[in-house]
C-alpha cells in the first residue's frame, strides 16, 4: 500500500517564478493495485513519481509505504522496496556492461555489494530462462554489451532487472514512449504479465490512452497537480478510450493548452 | 640496453599509477587531479620510512593506505560537500603539496645507500648473480603484475561491478538501493592508493624524494590510459588493465626517444604535454572515423 498524505510542493518560493506543483495532494494505492496515470505535459505525473522515489523532497505532507513513513528516507534506501523503469531505455541499464553483468547486479539488489564474485555461476541458467521467455534471442547474447542492443531490447531488460528481486512497488515512467508501436506492444504485454504474476503494486504513467484504458485496475487523470479523474472497478472496465480523450481535450481547452 | 631497462622500469612504475587513473578517468568518469599530490605523497612517506631504516616492504602497504585515505578525502569533499569533481581534486592536490613537504621535512630527501625493496639482503640472497643487473626491473614487474591481477580480481567482484556501474549509469546504482556517493569514495580511494603505491616504488627506484615528483602525474597517467585503451581496443584477449600497462611503457618509450633525439631533460614537461595533445587528437580522429564507418 502506498499513500501520499496531503503532499505539497512549491518551486522558487518567494520569487515571481513561484510555482505550485502540488497542493494538499492525496492519493492511496491499494496493495496489488495496478494504477494507470494519464495527463498532459506538466500535469505533475513524473513529479509525483519523483516524490515517491525520493528524488524530489516534499515541502509538507507525508508519504507512507506499507504503513511506514518514508517521507524523509533517502532516495537510495527507498529503492530497496521500489523498482522503476524510465522512459529513456538508456537509463535502466548499464551500456558498458554485458547483459550477464547487468542481470547479476540487479539480482544482488538489497544484498551487500561485497568482495564475493560478481557473477553467481549457478544463477546463469535462471537468467537464460528468464531471457528466453522474452523471445528476443537475448539468452544467447549474455556476453554482449547492453549498449549495442536496440532500445526495445534494453527496455525489456530494464523491466526484467527492476523486477528481478522481490519489490513491493513498481514504477513505470512512460516506459513504452520511446519504442516503436510493435515493440511497445510486446513490452506492455510483458509488463502486464510480470505485474500479475508477481502481484506487484504498480503505478504506470503513460501518454498512450489505449494502454491506460486496457491495462490496470484503476485509471487516474492528472491536471495541474490534481487528480481530475479517478475510475476503478466496474467503472474503469466500462471506460472507453474516447471517453478519456473527451475529458482530456475538455481540460486542455479549458487551461489553454 | 640501459635505456631499454630504464624505459621498462619507469614505464611499469608509472603503470601502477595509470591503473589508478584508469579507475577514476575511465570507470568513474571523474577527472581526479588528486593524483598530482598522492603520487609524491607515496614517495615522501617512503623516503622518510627508508631513511629511518624501516623495513622497505612495509612502505608498500603504508603508501597504499595513505593514498587511499587522501582519495577518500577527495571523494568526501565531492560527495558530502558537493564540490565539483575537478575542483575537489585541485583542492586536495594543493593541500597535499604542503602535507608532502611536512612529511619529508624538506623539498628533497635522498635515500642513497639505504635498504630498499630493490636492494636488501633478501634480494641478494634470492637472486642469482647473473640476474642482479635486472633485479630492479624484475621486482617492479612483480609489483605491477600483482597490482594488475588484484585490480582485475576486484573488478569482477560484486563491489567491482557496482563501481563500474556508477561510472556507466549513476541512476542504476541508486535504483539498486546503493549510495552512489559511497561507491565513488571507494573508487577514488583505490585509485589514489595505487597512485601512492606507484610513488612509493618510484622514490625507491630513483633513491630520493622530490616535492616536484607529482607535477604532471595526471597527464602521464591519462596519456598511458588513452594510448593503451585506444591502441589495444580491438585485441579482446588483452584485459584493459594489461593495455594500460603496455600503454604506460609505450609512453615512456616515446619520451625516452624524444630525449635521445637531442631534447634536454628540462624540455620533458613540454614534450609530455605535446605528446599528450597528439594522443588526444589521434584518439578523437579515431573516434570520428569509427562513427563515420558505422
Amino acid at each position: 500500500m502506498l499513500k501520499l498524505d496531503h503532499v505539497s510542493k512549491y518551486y522558487n518560493v518567494g520569487t515571481v517564478n513561484e510555482m505550485c506543483l502540488f497542493q494538499d495532494f492525496c492519493l492511496e494505492i491499494g496493495e496489488g493495485e495496478f494504477l494507470s496515470v494519464v495527463g498532459s505535459n506538466g500535469s505533475g505525473k513524473t513529479s509525483m513519481l519523483n516524490i515517491i522515489c525520493g528524488s524530489i523532497q516534499v515541502d509538507s505532507g507525508k508519504i507512507w509505504l506499507d504503513h511506514q513513513d518514508i517521507t524523509h528516507m533517502k532516495e537510495y534506501k527507498r529503492q530497496r522496496r521500489i523498482g522503476r523503469v524510465f522512459q529513456n531505455p538508456a537509463m535502466g541499464t548499464c551500456p558498458e556492461l554485458t547483459i550477464l553483468e547487468n542481470l547479476s547486479i540487479a539480482d544482488n539488489k538489497g544484498k551487500p555489494y561485497n568482495l564475493l564474485p560478481g557473477i553467481q555461476k549457478k544463477r546463469v541458467s535462471y537468467y537464460q530462462e528468464q531471457l528466453s521467455q522474452l523471445n528476443l534471442g537475448l539468452e544467447d547474447k549474455l556476453h554482449v554489451k547492453v549498449g549495442s542492443l536496440s532500445g526495445g531490447q534494453r527496455q525489456v531488460l530494464a523491466l526484467l532487472m527492476s523486477t528481478m528481486t522481490p519489490i513491493e512497488f513498481l514504477i513505470l515512467d512512460e516506459h513504452t514512449a520511446a519504442l516503436d508501436p510493435k515493440t511497445a506492444e510486446i513490452n506492455m504485454e510483458l509488463t502486464n504479465k510480470l505485474v500479475r504474476e508477481k502481484k506487484l503494486t504498480t503505478i504506470m504513467v503513460t501518454h498512450n490512452l489505449r494502454y491506460a484504458v486496457e491495462y490496470g485496475d484503476r485509471l487516474l487523470m492528472m491536471h495541474e497537480g490534481q487528480a481530475v479523474l479517478d475510475k476503478k472497478g466496474k467503472e474503469k472496465e466500462q471506460t472507453r478510450v474516447e471517453d478519456v480523450l473527451d475529458i482530456f481535450n475538455a481540460i486542455s481547452v479549458e487551461s489553454g493548452n | 640496453m640501459t635505456l631499454l631497462l630504464s624505459v621498462l622500469e619507469q614505464g611499469m612504475i608509472y603503470a601502477i599509477m595509470a591503473l589508478g587513473i584508469y579507475i577514476t578517468y575511465k570507470i568513474l568518469d571523474f577527472p581526479d587531479l588528486t593524483v598530482d599530490g598522492s603520487f609524491p605523497l607515496g614517495a615522501a612517506i617512503t623516503a622518510v620510512m627508508i631513511s629511518q631504516d624501516k623495513n622497505p616492504l612495509l612502505t608498500l602497504p603504508v603508501s597504499f593506505l595513505c593514498g587511499a585515505l587522501v582519495g577518500a578525502c577527495t571523494g568526501l569533499i565531492h560527495v558530502k560537500l558537493k564540490v565539483r569533481d575537478l575542483l575537489s581534486g585541485i583542492i586536495m592536490m594543493t593541500a597535499l603539496y604542503t602535507v608532502n613537504l611536512r612529511i619529508a621535512g624538506r623539498a628533497n630527501l635522498p635515500i642513497y645507500n639505504k635498504t630498499t625493496i630493490f636492494d636488501n639482503d633478501l634480494v641478494r640472497a634470492a637472486l642469482p648473480e647473473a640476474l642482479m643487473k635486472f633485479r630492479t626491473v624484475l621486482i617492479i614487474l612483480l609489483i605491477t603484475l600483482a597490482a594488475k591481477y588484484i585490480l582485475d580480481w576486484y573488478l569482477r567482484t560484486k563491489s567491482g561491478y557496482i563501481l563500474r556501474a556508477v561510472g556507466d549509469n549513476e541512476v542504476i546504482v541508486t535504483a539498486m538501493a546503493v549510495d552512489k556517493g559511497r561507491v565513488k569514495i571507494i573508487g577514488l580511494s583505490i585509485a589514489n592508493g595505487l597512485v601512492a603505491l606507484s610513488g612509493c616504488v618510484f622514490a625507491q627506484q630513483q633513491r630520493y624524494f622530490d616535492v616536484s615528483f607529482g607535477t604532471g602525474t595526471m597527464v602521464i597517467g591519462l596519456a598511458s590510459v588513452i594510448i593503451g585503451t585506444s591502441i589495444f581496443k580491438r585485441i579482446t584477449v588483452l584485459r584493459v588493465t594489461s593495455s594500460v600497462i603496455i600503454g604506460s611503457i609505450l609512453y615512456k618509450g616515446c619520451v625516452a626517444l624524444a630525449i635521445k633525439l637531442g631534447f634536454q631533460s628540462s624540455d620533458l614537461k613540454l614534450i609530455t604535454a605535446a605528446l599528450f595533445l597528439l594522443i588526444l587528437v589521434i584518439g578523437n580522429e579515431h573516434k570520428r572515423r569509427g562513427k563515420a564507418d558505422a
